[in-house]
């Protein structure tokens, strides 16, 4: 017992080592600032270009998703920073992760938008067209909000993989949660940093947890 | 004329559905089309604001030729209100949002205007105290009035009605048809899709009766109700007094 507690749950190292997991947790924060609103942002232009009339833009679209939903974001991360500089396209590693994210999220984002707007009945487009709507305003203020509303769950959903697959950026040297706590762990010959990042996460996520169950209980409930 | 229908002809892939229909509407004139299911009513109707594409033949709006290459049909469509049988309200707007959803967005009011002409449209519905009321909190047959009150806010040149009672508990009917008779009243150019008959005898200037696509027969109502000239009529209206 006593060297679980001194192995795993060290004070003595927490203390030590809190500077540097605070500042991986800032990293991790704000990684997690700009990539979900890219992502989210992204997601709803791929859903909205699948719809366009013109064709081989909607087939670059299904394209582009089914490529990025099956590649292995790790691989993408690693082929951005570590492949692309010997084609002298050497980006900053928080850029690197932004794009790596960028393109797996979107594509995620994007069929969750998808479905939400093919979750609408065609009388809402007709009520909005037959007013005198045009088709981009018919999406913006009769469509979407309601295509949102409706996938709200699985944006939260998606959105908690999105936060914990942020971890992935430590491969890249990037110092966010995960590489502060390794880093510490190295320096410290002891796994207390660990635990105390999967703590952060945990504590961090929860609510978002709690929010979801939440509206799966409402779901049942309507149905 | 109002509306001026001619030639106007529509196919979905090889189903014809409309075989050449004409019709003239003129202003302050309510016509009702009658015709068994999927004699092509809904979608003559849906052809008059180009939510359906015709196949050919020609309509006039308002003297604009509606088909004309670089019309603008949003412009067109303004003038042309459109209540749906199953009342297509906007579920994440409240009632006076509805209505001036396209006041501000598509006339470019300021909201303090758009407001003030919803109001006076949602009072002249019977529904000036349900303004914030959402689309599920009202029942069928004040959900069908805010949509007859979101299309009369943009002050259209005529109205086209698709079944806007079918949709209803009978007891909720009634309402709905006494904001449609104030309507006539006050000089609204209807075109009316509905199998109620005491509203079309009553208000009704024609009836034109559709049968696979075409025109069967038209004239004023005590014409086509009481002595049609084709048996077929006289069965139909049998049918749905029975
Ligand atoms: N979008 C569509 N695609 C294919 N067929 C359609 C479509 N809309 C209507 N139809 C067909 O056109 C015919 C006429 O329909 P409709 O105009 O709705 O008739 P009504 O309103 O008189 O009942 C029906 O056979 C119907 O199945
Ligand atoms: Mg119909």
């Amino acid at each position: 017992m006593e060297t679980l507690i001194t192995a795993f749950f060290n004070l003595g190292i927490l203390r030590e080592t809190a500077p540097y997991l605070w500042a991986g947790f800032k990293m991790s924060a704000l990684l997690t600032l700009v990539v979900v609103p890219l992502g989210i942002a992204g997601g709803l232009a791929v859903a909205l270009i699948a719809r366009t009339a013109f064709r081989p833009l909607r087939w670059l679209v299904v394209f582009y998703v089914d490529f990025f939903r099956a590649f292995p974001p790790l691989v993408l991360l690693m082929f951005i920073a570590f492949g692309l500089p010997f084609t002298g396209l050497d980006l900053p590693a928080f850029v690197s992760v932004a794009l790596a994210f960028f393109l797996n999220t979107s594509s995620y984002y994007g069929e969750i938008f998808r479905a939400g707007i093919e979750s609408i009945p065609r009388g809402q487009f007709e009520a909005a067209r037959s007013t005198g709507l045009g088709a981009a305003q018919t999406m913006a203020y009769v469509i979407v909000p309601q295509a949102t509303r409706n996938v709200i769950p699985d944006l939260i959903s998606n959105t908690l993989e999105v936060v914990k697959l942020t971890s992935i950026a430590s491969v890249v040297a990037l110092p966010e949660l995960l590489y502060a706590a390794r880093q510490a762990q190295s320096i410290t010959y002891n796994a207390t940093p660990i635990i105390a990042a999967g703590i952060i996460y945990l504590v961090c996520l929860w609510p978002l947890v709690r929010l979801l169950s939440r509206f799966e209980h409402r779901q049942i409930a309507l149905h | 004329m109002i509306l001026d229908v001619a030639g106007l002809h529509k196919s979905f892939g090889d189903l014809e559905v409309l075989k050449g229909i004409d019709l003239k509407v003129a202003e302050r004139e309510l016509v009702f089309v009658i015709g068994p299911s999927g004699s092509g009513k809904s979608t003559l109707l849906r052809c008059c604001n180009r939510l359906e594409e015709p196949t050919s033949g020609s309509i006039r709006v308002e003297g604009v030729d509606i088909m004309a290459p670089g019309v603008d049909i949003n412009a067109v469509r303004r003038r042309i209100g459109m209540v749906f049988q199953s009342f297509n309200l906007y579920p994440h707007l409240n009632a006076l949002g509805n209505v001036t959803l396209a006041l501000r967005k598509v006339l470019k009011k300021a909201k303090a205007e758009a407001d003030d002409i919803g109001m006076r449209a949602l009072v002249r519905v019977g529904l000036g105290d349900k303004a914030k009321a959402y689309p599920n909190e009202l029942s069928g047959g004040q959900q069908q009035r805010v949509a007859i009150a979101r299309a009369l806010a943009l002050e259209p040149s005529i109205m086209l009605f698709d079944e806007p009672t079918s949709a209803l508990d009978p007891e909720l009917v009634g309402g709905v048809l006494a904001v449609m008779r104030q309507m006539r009243e006050s000089g609204m150019t209807m075109v009316v899709v509905s199998h109620e008959m005491r509203f079309a005898r009553g208000a009704a200037d024609r009836v034109v009766f559709m049968d696979q696509g075409r025109v069967l027969e038209e004239g004023p109502p005590e014409k086509i109700f009481n002595e049609p000239e084709h048996a077929r009529i006289k069965e139909f209206i049998a049918s749905l007094n029975g």
